[in-house]
Parts: C-alpha cells; sequence; structure tokens
C-alpha cells in the first residue's frame, strides 16, 4: 500500500535522507552538550549552584568630565568607597547592622530604610547602603570583615568640582534614579542606584555623560568575600564637554558679585556663547553626589532665596528702564520719534486719575531722545509710549527675543511675558488701558523677563540686530579626544531695525556709561568704551509711593530689583553682560559694578598684554578701545 | 459527518501517547518549578492544565474533520490572525516592554502562536499546485514570501523577535521541503544578504544587545550573560541523576530566568539530570521522527506541506530552545513546546498535533 502513495510523492522523497541526517546531528549536538555540562562539568556545576556563589558586581562608568573653555576641568570623577550589603548573606543578623550602623554612623533604622526599598532586586545584588565613605570607616569595616558577612567595599566613582559652588547651576548636579528614571534610558536601563543628570548641563547631556557600565561576575566564599572572577567587562567612560564658560571670568563674577542674590549672565555677542553664568544663592553640586540627606535637601528646598533655581534663565522680572531700549526702537522704527524728538518731564506726568513720576524728583526739563535714554527718564518714555502704543512696543520686543524661550539648551526655560491688547484679553479677560501702556513703556506692569532673555537683546544691540542661540557647551569629546558633537554659533532670528536706529541706540547706551549724569557711569573703564542701561524693576506697585529718601526703611523683600545690561568694547563688541540685583534698589548704584568688574576682567583676559601694546598705538585692536569716546563718536555735547 | 471506521483503524496512537507523555511532564515540571506556599491565584500548574484540556480538545476536532477542508479556508484563517494582530497592535495588553497579549474577559491570548498555524496552511494552500519540471522559480515565491512578510512585520512591531525567526525557519524549511530551483536558492540567499543590515535596523536595543551578546557574552555579565550562565549552572548541577523533584535551588531561589517560560528545561535538567533530559530529548525526537513520517506518507502535497510545516515549527522551538538555554544559542525568547508555561503556545502545538494526526490517518483515503 505504501508503494502506491509514493507514485505521486516523489518530488519529496529524494530529500528525506537529507532531513533525517540532519535531525539526527542536530540531536546529537543536544546529546553531547548535556553530558558536557550535566557529566563533564556537573561537579563544577554543582559546587557553584550549591552556594550560589556567584555574584554581581557593577562597575560603573566615570561620567564624562566637564571642562571650561580652555580646557581646564571643572567636574571630574575621583575614586571612593562606598559600603554596601548582600541583604541574603546578611539574613537579618541584627548584629551586624549594629555593627555596621556603628561604624558608618549611621542611625539605627538607617540601613533597614536603605534596604526596604530594593523589592524588585534580583537575589544577591548589592545593596549601597553608603557612598564615600572615609579612610577610618574603610579601614574598621575591612579589618571585621569576617564577622561582618554580607557587608561588603568597592570602588565607585565619586563626582568631583573642583571650584565648589562655581557655576553651580551651569554645570547641575547628579543624583541617584528615580522609579521614573529606571525605566527609561533608551534600550540602555539604569540599574538601582544609579547616578544621574539631574539639573543643569549634568541633567541636559547625560546621554553624552553617561558611558557604558561595566561589570563582573564574581565567586564568592560563605563570608561574601570574592574568591574568583568569572567575567568581567569595562566600563567606557562618558564623553567630556568643553562648556563656553571661562573659569578665570566666572570667578571674578562670582567675586564681584559678593553675597548679593540674582543673577549674572556674560555672553559673546558676535557667537551666543555664554561665558559666564551665575545664579545667587548658590549652592555645592558636591554636597548631592555623598551622603546627601532629606533635612539638606529640605534646607535647600525651603529657603526663600531660591538657591536651586537658576535665576537667569528661570526667573522673570519686570526689565524696567532696560526695556526703554525697545520702546525707542519701536519709536524710531515706526517713525513716530526722532533722534530730535523734545519733549518736558516735570517730575510728575499725571495720566487718568494718577500721577506717574519719574525717578529723578524735579524732572529734567526739556530734552532730546539721547538724553532720555542717557539719563533714563520715565516721563519722557510715557510720552512716547502713548505715541507708539502697546501693540508696536510688543511687537519689537518680539523682534529682540523677548516673551519667547531663547532656546538655551537648559533644563525649564522661562519665556516671560510681552503683554498686548490681545494678550490681556486671552489672559485676564478685560480690554487694555492706556495706563498700562505709561508702565510698558518704561519696563513695568505686565512685562517680564528673564535675565538671559535681556542678555540675547543686548547681545543683538551691540551685534547689529542678530539673536543666537546661547548655548553653554562647545564640544563633546571621546576618552580619545575625537570631537563627536559640535555646537557652532547658530543664528536664531535677527531685529528688522535699520542700521541707523540701532547704531543711535547703540551711542545712547555708550552715553549711559560715559556721559556726565548717565546712570551707568558706574562702568566706566578707563581702557576700553562700555556701552549699557541701567534699569530698575519694581517689585511691588507700592514701591512708587515711598519716597527716594524712605528707600533704605522699606523691608528688603519689597525693595526694587537692579538691572544692568551692557556690552564692551563699544566699536567690536566681545562680550555682553546682564547684572540682576534682586531687592538691589537701583540699577546704578548695585549692579552697574559688578559689570564693570567682569568686563574688565574679561578684557584683560582676551588681551593680556593690553599695557604692552599700548606702546605700540599702530595696532588697529588696541588703538581703537583707547580712543575717548567724545572724539570717536564726534557728537559734541 | 460519519466517521470512517478506517479513520479509527489508522489513527496514530503512538504520535497520541508521546504527546500526551510529554505534556504530562510539562505539567509536573511545572508544578515543581512553581510551587511557593506563598503565593496566591490560581497556581500555574493548574491553569496550564486547563489550557492542556482546552488544547487536546481542539487538537481532537481538528484531527476529525476532513482537511481538505482546511485547504479551502487556509486563507479565512490567515485573515482572522492578521487582524487579531492588528488588534493586538491597537489594544493589546502590554508587558514588560512587548504589546502582545490580547485580554478578552478572563483569557490573555496571544495571537502571534496562531500566527504560525495561519502560515503553515496558507503555504500548504499555496504549494498544493505543484511546480514545473524545474521547481518553483523565484517569481513563483513572491506570493508565499508576501504571506510569511505581514505577519512578520507586524509581529516585529510589538515586538516579539523570537515568533519572527520561528516564522521565517517555517518558511525556509518549506522552501526546503517543496522542489525550489537552485538559481532562485542561489539569489534569496543573496538577498537575504544583503537585507540583513535593514533587519538589523529593525530591532529593538536589547534584540541587539542579546544578539551581539551570543557571539560575545562577556559583553553583558549582569544581563543576558547572566542569564545564560545561570541556567547552565542550573543545568549542569543535575549532574547525572539530578537534585531530585521539587529540589532544584537555582529555580527555587530565583536565580534562574523566566524558569517557568524560556528556562524551563534547565529547571528540568536541574531535577532530573541527564536521565531526565535525556529521556525527554528521546521523547521530542520520536515525536519529529513520527511527524516526519507523516509529511512522507501525506497522500496529497497540502497535507505533506502542512505536516512538515507542523514538524519544521516543532523542531526549530525545540532545537533553539534547548540550544539557548544550554548555552549554545543566542537567548531569543522561544519557549519549549508543551513543557514552557503559556496557554496560547500550548493551544498552538496542540492544533498543530491535530493537523498531524488529521493527516497521518487519511493517508489511505480519498
Amino acid at each position: 500500500m505504501v508503494e502506491l502513495n509514493t507514485q505521486k510523492m516523489e518530488e519529496f522523497k529524494g530529500r528525506r535522507i537529507y532531513f533525517l541526517v540532519a535531525l539526527g546531528l542536530a540531536f546529537l549536538l543536544i546529546v553531547i552538550r548535556l553530558w558536557q555540562l550535566e557529566v563533564i562539568q556537573g561537579n563544577e556545576f554543582r559546587r557553584l549552584s550549591e552556594n550560589n556563589r556567584i555574584r554581581l558586581r557593577e562597575d560603573p562608568a566615570d561620567r564624562g568630565m566637564l571642562l571650561d573653555r580652555k580646557g581646564r576641568v571643572l567636574a571630574h570623577n575621583r575614586p571612593s568607597f562606598a559600603a554596601f550589603l548582600v541583604p541574603e548573606d546578611v539574613k537579618g543578623n541584627a548584629e551586624v547592622l549594629r555593627t555596621v550602623a556603628g561604624i558608618l554612623q549611621m542611625g539605627p533604622g538607617e540601613i533597614e530604610s536603605k534596604l526596604q526599598p530594593q523589592k524588585r532586586r534580583p537575589p544577591f545584588q548589592p545593596v549601597k547602603i553608603k557612598s564615600d565613605i572615609d579612610w577610618k570607616e574603610l579601614v574598621l569595616l575591612e579589618s571585621s570583615r569576617i564577622y561582618l558577612p554580607g557587608v561588603i567595599t568597592d570602588v565607585r566613582p565619586t563626582r568631583a568640582y573642583n571650584y565648589g559652588p562655581l557655576a553651580a547651576h551651569l554645570i547641575g548636579y547628579i543624583g541617584e534614579a528615580d522609579e521614573n528614571e529606571l525605566r527609561k534610558g533608551n534600550g540602555n536601563p539604569y540599574r538601582m542606584g544609579a547616578l544621574l543628570g539631574k539639573y543643569g548641563v549634568e541633567y541636559q547631556w547625560e546621554a553624552d555623560l553617561r558611558g557604558v557600565d561595566g561589570g563582573r561576575q564574581v565567586e564568592v566564599d560563605a563570608h561574601g568575600r570574592e574568591i574568583k572572577l568569572l567575567r568581567s567587562v569595562e566600563p567606557l567612560p562618558g564623553d567630556n564637554l568643553t562648556l563656553t564658560i571661562d573659569l578665570d571670568l566666572q570667578q571674578s563674577a562670582e567675586e564681584a558679585f559678593q553675597d548679593k542674590t540674582g543673577a549674572f549672565l556674560a555672553m559673546d555677542p558676535q557667537t551666543g556663547r555664554i561665558l559666564a553664568m551665575l545664579s545667587k544663592p548658590s549652592f555645592d553640586p558636591g554636597l548631592f553626589t555623598g551622603n546627601f540627606s532629606a533635612e539638606e535637601w529640605k534646607a535647600l528646598q525651603e529657603n526663600p532665596f531660591h538657591p536651586l533655581q537658576n535665576k537667569g534663565v528661570q526667573g522673570q522680572y519686570p526689565p524696567g528702564s532696560v526695556f526703554k531700549i525697545v520702546t525707542a526702537l519701536a519709536g524710531l522704527e515706526s517713525g513716530i520719534i526722532t533722534p530730535n524728538t523734545q519733549l518736558t518731564c516735570t517730575g510728575l506726568y499725571p495720566y487718568g486719575n494718577r500721577d506717574f513720576r519719574c525717578w529723578k524728583e524735579g524732572g529734567h526739563g526739556t530734552l532730546d531722545l539721547h538724553r532720555a535714554i542717557v539719563e533714563s527718564c520715565d516721563i519722557y518714555f510715557y510720552q512716547v509710549g502713548l505715541k507708539v502704543g502697546v501693540d508696536r512696543i510688543a511687537r519689537y520686543a518680539g523682534q529682540l527675543g523677548l516673551g519667547r524661550l531663547t532656546g538655551i539648551p537648559y533644563p525649564h526655560e522661562k519665556q516671560g511675558i510681552v503683554p498686548s491688547t490681545s494678550w490681556k484679553i486671552k489672559h485676564l479677560g478685560v480690554p487694555w488701558y492706556s495706563g498700562e501702556t505709561l508702565s510698558l513703556a518704561v519696563g513695568q506692569g505686565y512685562i517680564s523677563t528673564t535675565p538671559l532673555q535681556l542678555l540675547q537683546l543686548i547681545s543683538a544691540v551691540a551685534n547689529g540686530g542678530k539673536l543666537y542661540l546661547p548655548q553653554v557647551v562647545q564640544r563633546v569629546e571621546n576618552i580619545y579626544g575625537v570631537t563627536s558633537k559640535e555646537y557652532p554659533p547658530l543664528e536664531v532670528g535677527s531685529a528688522f531695525v535699520s542700521p541707523n536706529n540701532l547704531d543711535f541706540i547703540r551711542e545712547a547706551l555708550r552715553g549711559v556709561v560715559n556721559d556726565p549724569h548717565g546712570t551707568g557711569g558706574a562702568c566706566a573703564l578707563k581702557e576700553t568704551v562700555v556701552a549699557g542701561k541701567t534699569g530698575t524693576a519694581q517689585v511691588v506697585r507700592m514701591a512708587q509711593d515711598f519716597k527716594k529718601g524712605d528707600m533704605d526703611r522699606m523691608p528688603l523683600e519689597f525693595q526694587d530689583h537692579a538691572w544692568f545690561v551692557a556690552f564692551a568694547p563699544f566699536e567690536k563688541p566681545q562680550i555682553a553682560v546682564v547684572v540682576l540685583v534682586e531687592h538691589g534698589g537701583f540699577g546704578s548704584t548695585a549692579a552697574a559694578p559688578v559689570a564693570k568688574k567682569v568686563i574688565e576682567k574679561y578684557l584683560s583676559l582676551e588681551r593680556p598684554s593690553l599695557s604692552k601694546m599700548a606702546v605700540r598705538p599702530e595696532d588697529p585692536n588696541v588703538a581703537d578701545p583707547r580712543v575717548p569716546s567724545r572724539f570717536a563718536s564726534g557728537e559734541g555735547r | 459527518m460519519m466517521i470512517d471506521r478506517r479513520l479509527i483503524i489508522h489513527f496514530n496512537w503512538k504520535l497520541v501517547g508521546i504527546v500526551l507523555l510529554i505534556a504530562s511532564i510539562g505539567i509536573l515540571n511545572l508544578y515543581s518549578n512553581t510551587s511557593n506556599p506563598e503565593a496566591v491565584g490560581t497556581p500555574y500548574y493548574l491553569k496550564q492544565f486547563f489550557w492542556l484540556l482546552i488544547g487536546l480538545a481542539g487538537m481532537i476536532v481538528i484531527a476529525f474533520m476532513e482537511y481538505r477542508f482546511y485547504a479551502d479556508f487556509a486563507y479565512v484563517v490567515y485573515g482572522a490572525v492578521i487582524f487579531s494582530l492588528l488588534l493586538v497592535l491597537a489594544f493589546g495588553v502590554t508587558t514588560s516592554g512587548a504589546q502582545r497579549w490580547l485580554k478578552i474577559g478572563v483569557l490573555s491570548l496571544q495571537p502571534s502562536e496562531f500566527a504560525k498555524i495561519a502560515l503553515i496552511l496558507v503555504l500548504g494552500k499555496f504549494f498544493q499546485r505543484a511546480p514545473g519540471r524545474e521547481g518553483y522559480s523565484l517569481k513563483d515565491l513572491l506570493l508565499p514570501f508576501l504571506l510569511f512578510l505581514l505577519p512578520t512585520l507586524l509581529i516585529l512591531k510589538q515586538p516579539d523577535l523570537g515568533t519572527t525567526i520561528i516564522l521565517f525557519l517555517i518558511l525556509i524549511s518549506i522552501l526546503f521541503f517543496v522542489k525550489v530551483r537552485w538559481t532562485s536558492w542561489l539569489l534569496l540567499v543573496l538577498t537575504g544578504v544583503s537585507t540583513l543590515p535593514l533587519l538589523w535596523s529593525f530591532l529593538k536595543g536589547y534584540q541587539k544587545k542579546r544578539i551581539m551578546t551570543f557571539f560575545s557574552p562577556d559583553m553583558d555579565p549582569l544581563g543576558a550573560g547572566y542569564h545564560v550562565i545561570q541556567s547552565k549552572i542550573a543545568a549542569g548541577s543535575g549532574g547525572i541523576l539530578g537534585k531530585g523533584f521539587l529540589q532544584g535551588t537555582q529555580s527555587k531561589l530565583g536565580f534562574l530566568p523566566e524558569q517557568r517560560t524560556d528556562f524551563i528545561f534547565s529547571a528540568l535538567a536541574e531535577e532530573w539530570g541527564l536521565i531526565g533530559s535525556l529521556f525527554v530529548v528521546g521523547l521530542y525526537f520520536i515525536l519529529i521522527f513520527l511527524g516526519l513520517r507523516i509529511a512522507f506518507q501525506a497522500k496529497d502535497r497540502f497535507g505533506a506541506v502542512v505536516s512538515f510545516g507542523v514538524v519544521a515549527m516543532l523542531f526549530w522551538h525545540l532545537f533553539i530552545n534547548i540550544g539557548m538555554v544550554l548555552g549554545m544559542m543566542p537567548v531569543a525568547g522561544i519557549p519549549l513546546p508543551l513543557l514552557s508555561y503559556g496557554g496560547s503556545f500550548l493551544v498552538s502545538t496542540l492544533i498543530g498535533m491535530g493537523l498531524l494526526l488529521n493527516v497521518s490517518m487519511r493517508r489511505f483515503l480519498f
């Protein structure tokens, strides 16, 4: 009967033998493998399984270093020891836990609380109970090793910040991965207890800085001591970042700012690179890598001066008189005013049912636009604001980058507010009152900006109207020095204003610092010409009603914020700065001196032999800034 | 439908016996490896037993219906499976990063398991028509390839690398079984090699890592490499006689990863040793040998191709899974037929057995 079937199915029959041979070989392979594992290596594997002696030891990668723009190390890793417990080896031995707690100076129950949340941990994985233990603790632990089964010490790279709180907000900090972060990681998940960037550059460039963790499979004895290395993989260190900040400049900014509260930012106006970034009060990022206690964390978070906020990027304040740059440009560009428009200030400007004051009691008299900017006359700008109108001012503010994110690669940037008639209807549901235009014209009222936005604005004024993306990292390099990412300057927008009008504004800003009666005289430098603008941001409306002499008696939280923006050298701007001193009072007295010191420092850094070169005035780079502004501009006043 | 007396005479009792024996060992083994006095809810071995009963019922029904009927409905089955795979992508339940299950009431179904049966049926239907004297040309093979590609892409999207590998191996095995021109083979191999980089780019990070870890296990001693070494320790520590029923330590203490599903064989080897493992491997060998004989004795092309497809499915699952847990193959997430925990997989395996029984007892009819 079988013969009958085969005739039709001959096609398959020929290959039958191949399938049988393949099947036989496959099973032979399995049998050989079983023999090898269970008979030849059987005893070895049984020994390994008996005490479950295979342990995993993590070997975290060194995080990439952070360097300043000249290659000086700001953050690196130092080897340190950490103490771990293997709960299965400790077996709840209270004696061991007590001894360890004593050696490590940890409170009762502190170790248990560290062991508690590790429920999903694979068996026999060590749990870190204290990082960065000191020499004495290490010696005590190691010497009582045999009485402490399940206690392990291991080397762990610890993040070290060479200059402590210097540029803490830019650098950021790292911390242990939380539940959410454990699930992320793009196919390369974080292990329990892994450290990762939580803030600042450490957070934003986490993927580059992280590296690839290594690890070891080790065999241990009954006390949990390693007796044999079975397998290991070397970790691959993360990439190094070259930041745009300059260590010397940052240091001089920190010195100049002293212990005031506020922010300082410096930028190269020709590239958008941030040269210094400072927010005060600051914190020590090194705190977060060690054994940071819940109380310390709470204290930082509840500090009324918000040390964890980067005020330069995340703080929003009314720009005050700095905004007169925008009001003036809006007026000039729309043709409503000219440089020669003369208006009168009597110190008091009644509008509606309210008296609007100028900061100068008794008023400035009749003045033109140049003097109005130089002396920061409020009443001149109230009148300009009324002529130009809120929406036109808002449009030019938008062109100069206000009211939107600058795009700085930094977490949680704030965008501020540029009010307009449509904005007010949409957000407050009531129409715009023309009285509010007066406040807007001098940068008060609804408008708010971040210091970074004003820095971008003053840089645009300095460089001819170009808005650059503020950048904090120049380059990413792997450990072999091969550049993997580079961040060239990126123009993200430009103000469509005529060069003549921009020149006029620049000239006026030079006057602010260098003319007699200029509000920014405190920033004048001998070696070079600085241009800038002061500002005073009202904290509460009430401040307007305090007389000038009463300022000192006002409670601190009601005192105004002081602004100063500047760029230098006037002819060929290389640095733009913004200073914000919270509750600092007037920009001229509180903020301008900080800018002066940092600008002076920067120019000395850029031209270390300035004084030597001065004897060779034919060098155009040196000769220009040394010509007094009055002669260079030709504007006799 | 009247059941022909000859069907009962030719019923393949040997095959059924082997299947029942392996499945019983599977339940017993599962009982041993998941016995945890603290566990709440229905124990795994009971759930598996419930699925076994469903599967056996399915096997009998599948076995007694005239199998040419399946040829007529092959595309309907295929369409239903594709539809359910689309449902999985839209409404499926996600567990540990993969969206594979459809929840219907209390049951969780894994349609990708049934895609294997559907593919075997449509390929059987297609190759029912004999090729020319030279064998199938590349142009002829375009449709089978598309039939393979559609479910494969849907399953890869879940992602389920293991099942897509099985689908691919089923296709290739059937192409070996039917007659394909040698020039077509050459071109197939060339295109295969050239599209390899493309396929690579489709893989998820962890899948790439698993493959790379296989070729160089030292790459990930804490992840996949750890799984493999623990699995080898489990199997190897069984020795010749094994540690005994309920005595396996590797699986009990949680060292053996996924000891219910992919790594069930090492748990078996740990408790039953070389003797037990060889016994089970021997049973599988007989099962596949019987299946192969059914394929070669089949009355018509559809029956032959379908039974060969089922045998291929069985063989590759077996070979890759055991190879994986013994550290000879990459950790690809392919379970062991009749032993691994998983309802859909058990039922689809038994449906395959039903097809084999069907073809077997009708080898003298028509």
